[in-house]
């Protein structure tokens, strides 16, 4: 079995094609960017790119990924894309653990709506628990990251 | 990424954080005096200037500062380095943060209680300035002048005549030099500072969580490491009669099962049992964990359930209960007055649900014992381990990753425990994950309540007279088998009952005991929680029923500025002495003319029906906050708060953007804890499981926009990362008393019908 990550074709040789592409991305690609908090699909720390939409890895069999994915390691060679200096510059992170998951929901949702709404935001972010409560700060970055943040 | 990936763990750093102990600990707490160890080995290891257990200059002018405490979102791991670093003069960009591990001799490191800037802000400064002193001295004796005239700024000594040496390239001569004594150590002026106090700093940490190369707990992964998933018994105290492996032993990737034995006597921090199914991954321990078939017996608690609990403490706050503190004579005052006022409060149990589970690695070798865990307390799992698999503390290395969120709950290695008997037993390094459903049930959860208040009003509708009573599981029974330990201590009635600040003619506070079958702890802000839920919600009926303005009502209660008298009154004050840190109501009203005055309460009191303002007030952790919440509750009784204002007084602070962030989180962390959070338990076992079913709030329950007031003062640092979140559920629910006139007594107000037409 192979699968697409970041770019690169990775042979998962005899691993149970059950498997959910969250453990395989940790456990077998040593990617460990991409969070494991809830297995159900409720929090989003696990959330990556699958052919360019955001989407919950938890509970994806890893032989029914529909496409390409990308992960944290993947969004940019070097922490510069726009989302990511965006949290950088506002400090957004508290505890950090979520925040992988809401970078990629957010980067998701500019890449298809480069101008978000408040509506905007709050439906595409609404699947990704913060614990910390970054919740303000997570809405600003993705208010500066469109461009649109004084 | 292998254990040696992690950041800080090098064997040097464990050979420096070991073999450099008690005289460092002299230098460290209590001066720097002395504190230049005789390192020896250190030596042998490079050319390294270490004048304390805290930080290292390397001749390429590289410094490097331990963190002693754990970071798990307060961002403490930059806060307390950004303070020996501004005292000994660095480019922020040339340090290099360290993680240290667990090790008595850096004193205390269980990063809880609001504690680490108030425990160690002296000591950051004192290992700053003391490794100044040294550079100063050494620039001094190269260039041959005075050492008044080298002063270090910006990584570098600067002398008479445009003089200039970096700090690297003074450490061979620092070297030699003796640390000063306390009479010689001198402290940079405020003015002087570029980082304490300031918005200076990045959090140390940003780029590595936002590139996903920060390393939490399940991210470390040593050669030869296998995964395992304990199922344990759904009740406390329970045991497995029988269990059959075979179905899980035949699950692809299952390895071995592997039984721990149950625990006896009080839970504390002892390791549950269970049965552990390891695996080549996590997947495969997970399904081989459900495929097992265990049949087990509740024993004494099965019988337990929160609905007759939670009636049980309600009408314990009916009864006269243990005095705590008495002004006066309350009973006679209350018999006396004409008018009076009565309400009973109630929060339920309530989980911790940080973002990452609970989870440990561990290796046991016949020589080596190493743990590396997402843990608040690093030493406490040293002992916990070190006692479970029959070593000294000292032999257990921990190695304390970042913290997926803590708030409390990873104070208890309980998960560390489990994870060392295992790799003590297979021989070779485990990681033990739990589930969100293991971390939901098996929690150690804050302490459900019952607070009633009685009062004798005068003719403004002002309480002369108070009795409280609250009654709840002390965090002690999670401890202690005994009777004894069901009466709440000292400590724990000391978190927001015992201090009532208002001057009440006639006060009486009481207790009475409780105990219910299932670990209690501390999560953040502790009984704070329900204590400040009840006072200001019940100071705010009262001003209700007076017709007077909240904000007024509760300046005219709190009266003249003074500091509450608090003799004859056990009250801990969080460890601190009270002339250091009183009870000052000046500093509550300076709060709430802050966050009134900022967030204009006057101007934006007149809001349409269905949305409203609530005030709260309330000191803690030594700190003082007041908040202003804004709800809006629709028609068919949701609420949304679309703003929240909040004031803190907390002393001296290190590190302001650090402090807004702590109360932004607070607000959100009290949100959850008005609206949604609640714990229940049937037959004795925890019936929530996961985020669906103990829901916290998602991006657009939570307040939309925090406003945060940060009050300048020099005084002593406070407590921050827990401050901010007591007065949240209070001023929620008093804003939505104001936007449709129900009052919400029993959390979670999500239980209740707010709608209205």
């Amino acid at each position: 079995m192979k699968i697409e990550v970041n770019g690169v074709q990775r042979d998962l040789g005899d691993l149970d094609p059950m498997t959910p592409l969250l453990w395989v991305l940790r456990d077998e690609l040593q990617l460990t960017g991409t969070k494991y908090g809830c297995g159900m699909g409720q929090c989003g720390a696990c959330t990556v790119h699958i052919g360019g939409a955001a989407m919950r890895s938890c509970q994806l069999p890893v032989m029914a990924v529909p496409g390409p994915v990308t992960t944290i390691e993947g969004l940019s060679a070097d922490g510069s894309h726009p989302v990511q200096r965006a949290w950088q510059d506002l400090c957004v992170p508290q505890c950090g653990y979520c925040q992988a998951g809401q970078i990629m929901a957010a980067s998701a949702l500019l890449a298809n709506e480069p101008k978000p709404d408040d509506a905007a935001i709050e439906t595409a972010m609404a699947g990704n628990l913060c614990r910390c409560g970054t919740y303000p700060r997570i809405r600003q970055a993705i208010l500066r990251a469109a461009g649109g943040d004084k | 990424m292998s254990a040696a990936d992690v950041p800080g763990i090098d064997r040097r750093s464990l050979l420096r954080a070991f073999g450099t102990g008690a005289a460092l600990l002299v230098g460290a707490r209590f001066g720097v005096a002395g504190a230049r160890p005789s390192l020896a080995a250190e030596a042998a290891l490079d050319e390294t200037l270490q004048p304390s257990l805290w930080l290292a200059i390397a001749p390429d002018g590289a410094v490097r500062i331990w963190a002693h405490r754990s970071e798990m979102g307060t961002g403490i791991r930059t806060s307390l380095p950004m303070v020996v670093a501004d005292e000994l003069g660095c480019d922020w960009e040339r340090v290099k943060i360290e993680q240290a591990f667990g090790n008595a001799a850096y004193g205390d490191q269980n990063t809880d209680g609001s504690w680490s800037v108030r425990g160690f802000y002296e000591t950051m400064r004192k290992a700053g300035a003391g490794a100044r002193w040294l550079l100063e001295q050494a620039a001094a004796k190269q260039w041959g002048v005075d050492a008044k005239e080298c002063i270090a700024r910006e990584h570098a000594v600067h002398g008479p005549g445009g003089k200039k040496l970096g700090f690297g390239e003074l450490v061979a001569t620092a070297r030699g030099l003796s640390l000063p004594s306390d009479e010689q150590l001198r402290f940079r002026k405020p003015e002087e500072l570029r980082f304490v106090g300031k918005e200076t700093v990045r959090f140390y940490d940003a780029t590595d969580i936002t590139t996903g190369r920060a390393t939490f707990g399940a991210d470390v992964r040593p050669d030869g490491m296998v995964f395992a998933a304990i199922w344990r018994v759904p009740v406390l105290g329970g045991k497995i009669e029988s269990f059959d492996a075979a179905a899980a032993r035949k699950v692809s990737g299952v390895l071995d099962v592997v039984e721990l034995p149950a625990f006896e006597g009080a839970p504390a921090f002892q390791a549950l049992g269970g049965i552990a199914v390891i695996a080549r991954n996590t997947w495969a321990a997970f399904r081989g964990r459900d495929a097992l078939a265990v049949k087990w017996d509740g024993g004494a608690a099965a019988s337990f359930s929160t609905d007759a609990f939670y009636a049980d403490l309600r009408q314990k706050t009916t009864v006269a209960g243990k005095l705590v503190r008495a002004v006066g004579d309350a009973g006679k005052a209350l018999g006396a007055a004409k008018k009076r006022h009565e309400a009973t409060y109630t929060v339920p149990f309530l989980a911790h649900a940080q973002m990452e589970p609970m989870v440990a690695v561990a290796e046991v070798t016949d020589t080596a014992c190493r743990v590396w865990t997402p843990t608040q307390n690093p030493q406490g799992v040293q002992q916990m381990v070190a006692g479970a698999i029959g070593r000294k503390p000292e032999q257990v290395e921990v190695h304390v990753t970042l913290l997926g969120g803590g708030f409390g709950r990873k104070s208890k290695p309980d998960y560390c425990v489990e994870a060392a008997l295992l790799a003590k037993q297979l021989g070779k390094p485990v990681r033990v994950q739990w589930s969100r459903e293991d971390d939901t049930r098996f929690d150690y959860y804050h302490s459900a309540a019952a607070v009633r208040i009685e009062a004798g009003l005068d003719a403004d509708g002002k309480p002369t007279a108070w009795l409280g009573r609250t009654v709840f599981p002390p965090i002690g029974t999670t401890f202690d088998p005994r009777d004894e330990a069901a009466m709440p201590s000292a400590g724990e009635l000391g978190l927001g009952f015992t201090e009532l600040p208002y001057p009440i003619a006639d006060l009486r506070l009481e207790t009475g005991p409780a105990r219910a079958p299932t670990r209690i702890g501390w999560m953040r802000s502790v009984h704070h929680v329900h204590h400040a839920f009840a006072e200001c919600s019940f100071v705010d009926e009262l001003a209700a029923m007076a017709g007077k303005d909240p904000v007024e009502f509760l300046q005219a209660l709190i009266g003249a500025p003074r500091h509450v008298d608090m003799a004859g009154t056990d009250f801990p004050n969080q460890g601190a002495p009270l002339a250091d840190y009183p009870v000052d109501t000046g500093r509550l009203l300076g709060v709430l003319r802050e966050v009134t005055t900022k967030g204009d309460w006057n101007g934006r009191r007149k809001l349409p029906r269905g949305r409203g303002l609530g005030l709260a007030a309330h000191r803690s952790f030594l700190g003082y906050v007041a908040v202003i919440v804004e709800v809006d509750v629709g028609r068919d009784g949701t609420v949304r708060i679309p703003r929240v204002d909040v004031a803190i007084d907390a002393g001296t602070l290190v590190n302001p953007d650090r402090v807004r962030a702590q109360l932004e989180g607070a607000a959100t962390f009290g949100t959850a804890i008005a609206m949604l959070g609640e714990i229940t338990f049937a037959n004795g076992a925890v019936v929530q499981s996961n985020y669906h079913d103990y829901p916290v709030p998602r991006l657009p329950e939570a307040p939309r926009e925090v406003r945060t007031y940060l009050l300048a003062s020099s005084a002593p640092p406070a407590g921050v990362g827990e401050t901010g979140t007591p007065p949240i559920a209070p001023a929620i629910c008093n804003a939505i008393f104001a936007a449709v006139g129900k009052r919400v007594r029993d959390l979670p107000v999500r239980k209740h019908d707010l709608s209205w037409s």
